[in-house]
This record gives C-alpha cells, sequence and structure tokens, in this order.
C-alpha cells in the first residue's frame, strides 16, 4: 500500500490549477448557456431542463450516436492489437530502432486538415495512389459514392493515422521491462506466448489503459478527418457525433441547444470512458492476484 | 530469438511501414507537382519536377512566420506541461492522499469534451484577459489536453519504479530535490521522452483552438494552411508541401527523444 500523505497535494496543485483555468472556466459557461435562451447577447431566458429533453428526444442523434459507438469500438479493435504487435515486432537497440521509430511516427505529426486532404486525393481512383491500386486490382472502390466504402476509408484512415500513437506508447512500456524478468523465464523455459502473457503484457498494463482511453475518446469526438474528407457523406454515412454537434451548433446558431447537446455528449463520453478504465483495472487486479497465486 | 520468427517480425514490420508511409510518400510527390498535373494524371513521380510550391512557403513572411509560431507556443505548452505534469504524477504513483483517485481520473475527464465546445468560452475568457492573438493564450488552451495526458503517461512510467529506490536514497541521505533530479528523473527518461513527443505532436496539429484564438501576431501553420482552399479552388500542390514541412520538426523532436523512449528502465543503473 500507498503511504498517505495529504501534504502530496501541494504536488498536484499546480496541476489542478492550470487545468481549473483552462477547462473548468469554459465547461462552466457551456453549463451557463445549456439552461438558457439566449435570443441576443442581453436577452436571456431561464429555461431549464428543456433543452436537454430536446436533445435527448432527437432522432437523428441516436443514428450518429450508434453511428459513432460502431466506429469508435471498430477503432479500438484494430488499432490495439495492430499496435501491440508493431511495439512487439519493431528493433529495440541500434540504428534500426531509431529509424523504424521516425518512420513510424510520421503520420502523427501531419496537422488533422491534412490528412483528409491527403486521403481524399490518395484514395480517388483517377489520381491518387490507394484509388488507383484498388482499381487496377478491379475493386469497385469509391468513397464518395459508395457508404460502405466511405466508412472503411474513414476507419483505414484513423487506423494509419492513430495506430503509432498505441505501438509508441507500448514500445516504450516494452522497453522499460527489466532484462532481469526475461532471463528467470528463459531459465524457466517459457514459450514466447507465455512470456508475452505473464511478462509483457501485465508490464504493459499501465500504457494499455492510457492507449485504449485515449484512442476512445479521441476517436468519439474525430472530427476535422472525416470532415474534410467525405463531408459526412454520402448521406450521412460518416456524419459521427462532433460534426453533427457543429451542424447544429453552427447551422442553427443555437447556443442553448448546442450546449446542451455537448453536456450530454460529454456525459456519454464520461460514462463509457469510466466504464472502460474500471473494468480494465479490474483484469489488471484479477492478473496480479491470479499471478501471485502461481 | 529464433531465425523464423524474427524473419515474420521483419516481413510484419516492413509491411506496416508501407502502408504507413505510403500516403506521405503520395504528399511528398504532390508537392513537387504543379496543381494541373496532379488533377490531371497519376503518375508515381512528378513529370514535371517544380519546386514552385516550396519557393511560395519560403518567401511569403505570412506562410514562414506560421511555422514560427507554431513553434514558440508548441514549446511553451510542452515546457509547462512537463514542469506541471512531473510533481503531480510523482505524488499519484507514491502517495494516498484524500481524493487521489477521484482528481486522477478527472484529469482525463477534461480530455472528453470536444474542442469545439470550448471555442466559444475560450474566446470570451481571452478576451477579458487581454490575451487573444498571443503565443501564450494557444499554448494555455493547449494545456486542457496536455496536461492530463502527461500526467498520465508519467503516473504510467512512475509506477513501474519500485519504491525501495526512494526509500533507500531518502536513508542515503539525498533531499528530496537532489534524490528527484538525480536519482528518479534518469530513471524515468523514457516516460519524460514519451511525454514531452505527446504533447509537442497533439498541440502541434490542433487546429481548432489555435485558429479560434489567433488571427495575426501568433497566427499558426495549421490556420495559415486553411488559406489554400479558395474560391478559385484548392491549391493543392502548396498544401502538400505545406503539409511536407509539418512533418519536419516533429521529425526532429522524435529523433532527439528516441533514446528516451528506446532506452528504458533497463539500461539504467540501479
Amino acid at each position: 500500500m500507498k503511504p498517505i500523505n495529504q501534504k502530496a497535494w501541494w504536488l498536484v496543485l499546480p496541476v489542478v490549477i492550470c487545468v481549473a483555468f483552462s477547462a473548468v472556466l469554459p465547461l462552466m459557461t457551456v453549463v451557463n448557456y445549456s439552461v438558457q435562451d439566449i435570443i441576443s447577447p442581453e436577452r436571456r431566458v431561464f429555461v431549464g431542463t428543456e433543452w436537454f429533453a430536446a436533445v435527448m428526444r432527437d432522432e437523428e442523434l441516436h443514428a450518429a450516436l450508434w453511428r459513432q459507438l460502431t466506429f469508435s469500438l471498430a477503432v479500438l479493435a484494430v488499432e490495439i492489437p495492430l499496435g501491440i504487435a508493431l511495439a512487439l515486432s519493431m528493433p529495440a537497440r541500434g540504428w534500426q530502432a531509431s529509424l523504424v521509430l521516425v518512420l513510424v511516427a510520421l503520420s502523427l505529426l501531419i496537422p488533422w486538415n491534412v490528412v483528409g486532404t491527403i486521403w481524399q486525393i490518395y484514395g480517388r481512383a483517377d489520381i491518387g495512389l490507394l484509388g488507383a491500386a484498388l482499381a487496377w486490382l478491379g475493386v469497385d472502390y469509391s468513397y464518395t459514392g459508395d457508404a460502405t466504402d466511405a466508412w472503411i476509408t474513414v476507419l483505414a484512415m484513423d487506423v494509419w493515422h492513430w495506430t503509432p500513437l498505441v505501438a509508441l506508447l507500448c514500445y516504450a512500456g516494452l522497453r522499460s521491462i527489466p532484462d532481469a524478468y526475461y532471463q528467470a523465464a528463459r531459465i524457466d523455459g517459457a514459450s514466447r506466448f507465455a512470456v508475452f502473457r505473464y511478462i509483457q503484457l501485465p508490464k504493459l498494463r499501465g500504457v494499455l489503459m492510457i492507449a485504449v482511453l485515449l484512442r476512445f475518446m479521441d476517436s468519439f469526438m474525430i472530427y476535422t478527418e472525416p470532415f474534410v474528407l467525405t463531408g459526412g457523406g454520402p448521406g450521412n454515412a460518416t456524419t459521427f457525433l462532433s460534426q453533427y454537434l457543429t451542424q447544429k451548433a453552427v447551422g442553427q446558431f443555437d447556443l442553448g441547444p448546442a450546449a446542451a447537446f455537448s453536456l450530454i455528449y460529454f456525459l456519454i463520453i464520461l460514462l463509457l470512458c469510466f466504464i472502460l478504465y474500471n473494468w480494465m483495472q479490474r483484469v489488471g487486479t484479477a492478473d496480479r492476484e491470479g499471478a501471485g497465486h502461481e | 530469438m529464433n531465425e523464423a520468427r524474427l524473419r515474420w517480425r521483419t516481413l510484419f514490420l516492413v509491411a506496416y511501414l508501407i502502408f504507413a508511409l505510403l500516403p506521405i510518400y503520395w504528399m511528398v510527390n504532390m508537392s513537387f507537382k504543379t496543381n494541373e498535373e496532379i488533377l490531371a494524371s497519376f503518375s508515381l513521380l512528378p513529370r514535371q519536377f517544380t519546386l514552385a510550391n516550396y519557393a511560395t512557403i519560403f518567401t511569403d513572411a505570412s506562410w514562414y512566420s506560421g511555422y514560427i509560431n507554431s513553434l514558440i507556443y508548441v514549446a511553451i505548452n510542452m515546457a509547462i506541461s512537463i514542469a506541471v505534469a512531473l510533481p503531480a504524477a510523482y505524488a499519484f504513483s507514491r502517495y494516498s492522499f484524500l481524493g487521489d483517485k477521484h482528481v486522477f481520473f478527472w484529469l482525463l475527464t477534461n480530455r472528453m469534451t470536444p474542442p469545439a465546445v470550448f471555442l466559444l468560452p475560450f474566446f470570451q475568457l481571452y478576451t477579458t484577459l487581454g490575451l487573444m492573438d498571443t503565443h501564450i493564450a494557444v499554448a494555455l488552451a493547449h494545456l486542457v489536453f496536455n496536461v492530463p495526458l502527461a500526467v498520465w503517461i508519467l503516473e504510467g512510467f512512475m509506477s513501474g519504479i519500485p519504491r525501495e529506490i526512494d526509500e533507500t536514497a531518502y536513508i542515503d541521505g539525498y533531499s528530496f530535490p537532489r534524490f528527484f533530479f538525480t536519482i528518479f528523473l534518469p530513471l524515468i527518461k523514457s516516460g519524460v521522452g514519451v511525454a514531452a513527443f505527446f504533447c509537442f505532436m497533439f498541440s502541434w496539429v490542433e487546429l481548432l483552438l489555435a485558429r479560434t484564438l489567433t488571427s495575426v501576431d501568433a497566427k499558426p501553420i495549421v490556420s495559415v494552411m486553411t488559406r489554400t482552399v479558395s474560391a478559385s479552388g484548392m491549391d493543392w500542390a502548396v498544401l502538400a508541401a505545406a503539409g511536407t514541412l509539418t512533418i519536419l520538426p516533429g521529425a526532429v523532436v522524435i529523433w532527439f527523444v528516441r533514446h528516451y523512449i528506446a532506452k528504458g528502465f533497463a539500461m539504467g543503473r540501479v
């Protein structure tokens, strides 16, 4: 158990002040908007929970929410295993390690609006490499015309863009496992899988938790890339939650409902992350206790 | 490690790198073409190789000052994030205190709000404080997502260091600051490297907040880039050149922190 020390609060205080200034203050402003009907800056009417009720009844919102959930779960299902596999196969030392590290990280460094623009050309059958390659293989592919193609393209773009985040976190986590652990495993004659399951995976728990939560919440808020690539179409196959929110907020210039929407949006992410977090912690604790009995 | 496994591993790695680098290759390829060539035909290499797109960026002050502005606020943001996150992460990894678990999770919840939600409140807040269109405004705004991230990453790495090390150091007569900087920090180098890189990266590519909080003096490159979309159509070639140039500073950063990422605890002298 960690020793109890209330003075540790002094170490945490700077962080709390920073975050309170740049997050809590703005969030409170949003809460304030969400219960008012703002006709003009001078004329506001208190409406209570009216906006919240209206948002909850919105059918289109429900559809966008399901699309979003499916997308985020697909993102996790692809990026987490791929990222772990990538981290395991990256060289550990030497110039190869440095080179691979830099190459893998490149896609993270491109501004999000450029990511969408590049894929827009990249996916076109007439002038883009991906589109041309697929056409050459005889695949009928069009991210602007076909809903499934568009959805898969957005997913592929996200996998391309963000798998390195998972990989880099896992890679750094793997590198921090002391050699003694591997030596002990070698003496015990442990199989490759056993090393992964009982040494590497438990040691990666911390970084994996960060990776899963980050990818979940960020993919849940995905906006710029699909907006630039498909504009939410065809139809609304790739209109995810935050794009729907922006359509409402900008399209109708209605601060109250948009603020209520934002808060519900935030609460959904919060709830899902809380469930994920607790689940992963329980799995981790069970793992450690299991290992203790062996 | 046996031969067959090494070969599979390399094969997988090469396959991934091809998948990862092809879109980037396409962007670099586009940056050396003219707009007419990009839109008219498919070619693996530029037929009329041109540096005009890069020339546009390097000769126009509004373009290259965008890079400088971005670098300034990203550096400020990185410095603040790591400086406040280090002690906090240490506290979370070493001590129990009132509300520790709740505060820890609460920190991350600040990353869960779509940036679009913050636009108007931020605008009002920074206008009131007179910070609009300054580098510090963007750096402060980006703390929302970078500080929680840095705390979480650093806490993960610090928890991997056995507490006995702290205790031994105190018994040996080390003061807390001396212990922290000379013993503890070198042990979590890889964590600091990863955290610094992620702070850099998230702040560097963020568009919405940076664009809203600046107009002229601190206008970041991501915002300058949106200029390439105009009534006369997209300027794809210049956008591709600008995109290629935005990768470079980050590649330099990761080149510098690569040792911290690759050499973890295993290399530390404990």
